[in-house]
Parts: structure tokens; C-alpha cells; sequence
């Protein structure tokens, strides 16, 4: 008897506690994902009303609210963007500079790493140290006297001024990353090479560069992005049309037709689609790079 | 094997090329900063020797100083802003589907120039355009700001896009912070009987001071380096309300042809973000010996 009563009981006081516990868990996690959600929009938000009004007639953006949607898809303002503003050679600008940086940087970053962390000599540490110190060095101090350097060489407003300077800024961030690589990678390999003989060029070309791609990818990524959105240099160190890069030269564009609300969002929509398309096929190596790149900074 | 790998020959053409392009592009420069304070110069014709005056003048300036707040302020307002991320970051890793995506949709504004973000808020600003005006006006405000053009909250406003553009980026930090925290812990917790609350402010806060040190780090010093956006959005104005160092300085140098005292500027830059950077380290170091 008391063994049938006691079971009902337990079953009643059971039930509605974990109903009660999981329906609250479902409001907790509901505005969890509220507020989650929230920011989400607020962080994409801004950019679907820039491909909005990028779309938009004038009559469109002055006339009617903000918040509405473009009635008829004006491409015009896209191909008037290109075609006036330059648009194309900045862009072209911005490719080449940009992937010869990159690639110059990833190659002396690299053999800067192989011989700091593979070969033994007394002055490594204080050589890295160089390296490592100059990271925290601000780029805006060093600009007037790079600016009459350049000059004293007739480099202003000559690309080569901008290749130079990409290349050098980035080394400090991109040998910071290829170090916690190459801390934790074997060296038995590298070894066994030199016992059969390997020249140090052949173990660093065709043995350590090769099987460190993944993390060069991801250097690689990072400088891309830092290189296409650089202001400063440009700005600075160039002067005419021909070798203004994107940021500058959308920039100069916009301030010059600032109430053509519709071809100013075209132009900026073209200079992000080319780091979305990157972030769309990459996001997790743009990930692993920026957490990679703050930590040890 | 020692000799091989000991070739002074390897190392030298190794390290000399990207030693020699940091020690030109960025020591040399730096070095020269501080002697071109010594000169009044105006870029193109010849340096006359003026000794400290150019220091003297800066240490004089009240510019210099209102400049140097407004950058403070905003070291400020970005560590205050990683409380924000903080938060998020707990919510996100707290084991919710699709944390990945949202990381990533937080991160989209970070891949973005600074010269396309501050156009973008210049529309987003526009007072009878623009999004924010309308957005308050439905809201029910009825005296809506000018935003950039308002020297009273110039500064404010510019400080939006920034948290705006840096939240991924540190909530990405926190995240993988987050993630590392062992699972184990966490259970034992749990098993005696802490709530959600407690887990995340007396275990996983405490396990990643560490990182949230570096992040204060990060945030100071990079707002003293912010340029582009101010730049663009108010060249500093208006009427200097938005001025920062880097901002100043490079007014100073390639507007005014003052490069002298430009140059002045930027070695106070670099001496102010050095001094920051080790009062930083300083001041969260004190008590770490507490954590872990």
C-alpha cells in the first residue's frame, strides 16, 4: 500500500519540475538567441542598407524613407562608378600591390623564422627581438621622416614606395605567427636531411616552406586584408590617378560627388566584395589568423 | 649537423634582407622623428637647427593636449566597450547552436576598410538622410542630433563605427578563450550545484583574465593609433572637437608644411603609446600571480 502511494507522489512532484525547469530553459536560451541575434543584425545591418541604397535614384534616397527598399534596381549607378571614377585601375592597383606584398612579406618572414628558429648563432635572440619590438612601434610616427626618404630617392608618388612599406610593416605580425608554428613543429625531419647531406637551401625550400603552407595561408590571408584596406601610405606617399590604390581612390571619388548618394554605395560595395568573397570561401583560416595574430601581440 | 646549420654565410642572407627593410623603414624613421623635432622645416627647403623649441612649444600646446584627451577618452571607451564583447562572448559559447555563423557575422565589419566604414556611417549620419536620424524619429526622439557636425558629440559619434567595426574581432578573442576553458571544471561545478551565473563570473571570468588583459592592451594602444576614420569622417573637426594625436600631426606636417613641428608630434605619438602600452602591462600585471 504505502509502496503504491509513495510512487505516484514522487512522479507528481517530479514531472512538473523538470517541465517547469526545461520550459524556463527554453525562455532562457529564447533570449539568449534574442539578444545574439540582435547584435547579428545590428552588425550586418549597415551593409544590406549600403547595397540598398547603392541601388536607389536619387529621387529614391532623397525622397523617400531610409528603411525602404529600392524600387527598380538601378545598376546604372554601378556602371557609373566604374567608368568615372576610375574605379577599375584603382582596383587593378590595389591587386598587384597588394599580392606582391603579400608574397614578398611571406617569403622574408619565413626565412627570417627558419633561421631564427632552425640554424644557431649567438645573435638570433636579439635579431628576433628587432623584430618583435617593432610591432608595437606606431606607423604614424614613422611617416614624415619615411615621406622625406622616399623623397630623397624619388620615390614619392612611385608604387615602389608602397610595395616597400606593405612589406616591411607586416613582418613583425607575420613572423609572430609563423613562430608559434614553427616552436611546435618536429625537427626530425629537417635533421634527418642534414645527415644525408641536404644543403641548408634545399631543407628550407623543399622540405620546411612546403609543410608550412597551412600556416603561410594564413599570414598570407591576413596581410591580404590588411594591405587592400591600407589608407595612410597611399595617401601620404602618392599623388596621382594612375597609382592610387582602392581605399584611396574611392575615397578621393566620394568626396567628390557627395550628393550622388547611389554611384558613392556603388563604389564602396565594389571595393568590400572582393574581402567578403575571401572571408565566404576562408572564414576559418581569416579566423585562425586574427586570434593568432592578437594573442601574441 | 652543427655545421650545416651554423653557416654564417645562410644566416646572414637569411635575416639581412627583412633586417635590413625593419631597420630602414621603421627604426631609422622612428629615430629620425625625434631629430626632425629638433628643425624648423617645412619639408622642402633647408633645416635650421632650433634645439628643444619645437618640444617646448608642444608641451605648450593646447592642441597637443585636447588632442591627447580625445585619444584617451577613446582608449577609455574601448576598454569600458570590451565589457560589451564579454558578455556576448560568454552568451555565445555557452553552448548555443550556430555560435560559428553569428562569430563570423560578427566579424564581417572588421574586414572592412577604414575608409569604406567611415563613408558608410557619414550616410548612416546624415541627418536628413541617413539611417540613425530616421531610426530616433520612429523611436519618437524629436530633437535628433547632427551627429559628426555637433562638436559636443562629435567624438561620441565617431566612437560608434569603432565599436561597431572591433566587436568581432574581440569577441572572437574571448570566444576561443572561452572554449579553452576544460570542460571538466565546468561539470564539477555544475555536479555542486552552481548555477549558470556563478559559473561564468567565479570559473570561466576568472580563467581568462589573462586574455582580457591583453585585449585592455590591445584596445589602449590601438585607439591611440586611430587615424583613418577621424580623418575621413571629420578631418578632426569640427572646430578640432574630434582632434586626435595622429590626426594633428599629420595636419601639422602635410597641410600646414610645419613637417619641424610635425615631426615633434609624432615622436610625442610614439612616446605616449610606448608609456601606455608599459602602464598597461603594468597595471594588469599587479595581480596575477592570484589567477590560475
Amino acid at each position: 500500500m504505502s509502496k503504491v502511494s509513495t510512487q505516484p507522489v514522487t512522479t507528481n512532484l517530479s514531472v512538473p519540475k523538470t517541465t517547469k525547469k526545461s520550459y524556463l530553459n527554453k525562455i532562457g536560451f529564447g533570449f539568449l538567441y534574442l539578444i545574439l541575434g540582435a547584435f547579428a543584425i545590428i552588425q550586418i545591418y549597415p551593409l544590406v542598407w549600403l547595397v540598398f541604397f547603392s541601388l536607389k535614384t536619387n529621387q529614391e534616397v532623397f525622397g523617400m524613407s531610409p528603411f525602404s527598399l529600392p524600387q527598380d534596381p538601378n545598376w546604372e549607378n554601378y556602371t557609373r562608378a566604374w567608368t568615372s571614377g576610375n574605379i577599375g585601375l584603382y582596383f587593378f592597383n590595389s591587386v598587384w600591390i597588394t599580392v606582391l606584398s603579400v608574397v614578398l612579406t611571406t617569403i622574408l618572414a619565413s626565412l627570417v623564422t627558419f633561421a631564427v628558429t632552425r640554424m644557431h648563432w649567438k645573435l638570433s635572440g636579439l635579431v628576433l627581438g628587432l623584430f618583435l619590438v617593432a610591432y608595437m612601434i606606431p606607423l604614424h610616427s614613422t611617416i614624415i621622416p619615411l615621406f622625406n626618404m622616399y623623397n630623397n630617392v624619388n620615390l614619392i608618388d612611385n608604387p615602389v614606395s608602397i610595395v616597400l612599406s606593405y612589406t616591411t610593416f607586416n613582418l613583425p605580425l607575420t613572423i609572430m605567427i609563423l613562430l608559434g608554428f614553427y616552436k611546435t613543429f618536429p625537427r626530425e625531419i629537417e635533421e634527418a636531411a642534414v645527415m644525408d647531406g641536404c644543403s641548408v637551401h634545399r631543407i628550407f625550400f623543399q622540405i620546411t616552406l612546403p609543410m608550412t603552407v597551412p600556416v603561410l595561408s594564413t599570414t598570407a590571408i591576413i596581410n591580404m586584408i590588411y594591405n587592400w584596406n591600407e589608407f595612410v601610405f597611399v595617401n601620404t606617399f602618392i599623388s596621382s590617378d594612375k597609382w592610387k590604390t582602392l581605399t584611396v581612390g574611392i575615397n578621393n571619388f566620394v568626396g567628390q560627388y557627395l550628393t550622388d548618394w547611389g554611384a558613392i554605395g556603388a563604389t564602396l560595395v565594389i571595393s568590400i566584395i572582393p574581402i567578403l568573397l575571401t572571408f565566404l570561401f576562408l572564414s576559418n583560416k581569416i579566423v585562425e589568423g586574427m586570434a593568432a595574430g592578437s594573442v601574441k601581440g | 649537423m652543427k655545421n650545416v646549420m651554423s653557416n654564417k654565410f645562410v644566416i646572414t642572407l637569411y635575416t639581412l634582407p627583412a633586417l635590413l627593410l625593419i631597420l630602414v623603414l621603421i627604426y631609422i624613421p622612428i629615430t629620425l622623428s625625434g631629430y626632425y623635432g629638433l628643425m624648423d622645416w617645412d619639408g622642402i627647403g633647408e633645416m635650421k637647427f632650433i634645439g628643444l623649441e619645437n618640444y617646448v612649444t608642444l608641451v605648450q600646446d593646447k592642441v597637443f593636449w585636447t588632442s591627447t584627451w580625445h585619444s584617451f577618452q577613446l582608449a577609455i571607451f574601448s576598454a569600458a566597450s570590451l565589457l560589451l564583447y564579454l558578455g556576448i562572448s560568454l552568451v555565445l559559447a555557452s553552448k548555443i547552436k550556430g555560435s560559428d555563423l553569428l562569430r563570423k557575422i560578427y566579424l564581417i565589419p572588421m574586414l572592412l576598410s577604414s575608409v569604406a566604414i567611415a563613408q558608410l556611417w557619414m550616410k548612416i549620419f546624415d541627418p536628413n538622410n541617413g539611417m540613425a536620424n530616421r531610426l530616433l524619429e520612429i523611436l519618437g526622439v524629436e530633437n535628433t542630433p547632427l551627429w559628426l557636425a555637433d562638436p559636443e558629440i562629435a567624438l561620441y559619434s565617431i566612437f560608434i563605427p569603432v565599436i561597431w567595426q572591433y566587436a568581432g574581432f574581440y569577441i572572437l578573442i574571448y570566444y576561443a578563450a572561452l572554449k579553452n576553458v576544460p570542460d571538466e571544471v565546468i561539470e564539477a561545478a555544475k555536479i555542486d550545484g552552481a548555477n549558470a551565473l556563478q559559473i561564468a563570473f567565479r570559473i570561466k571570468l576568472p580563467l581568462i583574465s589573462g586574455i582580457f588583459k591583453v585585449t585592455i592592451m590591445l584596445a589602449v594602444v590601438g585607439s591611440l593609433k586611430y587615424f583613418d576614420l577621424i580623418y575621413v569622417m571629420t578631418g578632426g573637426g569640427p572646430n578640432g572637437a574630434s582632434e586626435v594625436i595622429a590626426s594633428y600631426m599629420y595636419k601639422e606636417a602635410f597641410k600646414l608644411n610645419n613637417f619641424g613641428y610635425g615631426s615633434a608630434l609624432g615622436f610625442g605619438l610614439l612616446v605616449i603609446c610606448l608609456v601606455m602600452t608599459w602602464l598597461t602591462s603594468k597595471l594588469t600585471k599587479s595581480n596575477d600571480d592570484v589567477q590560475f
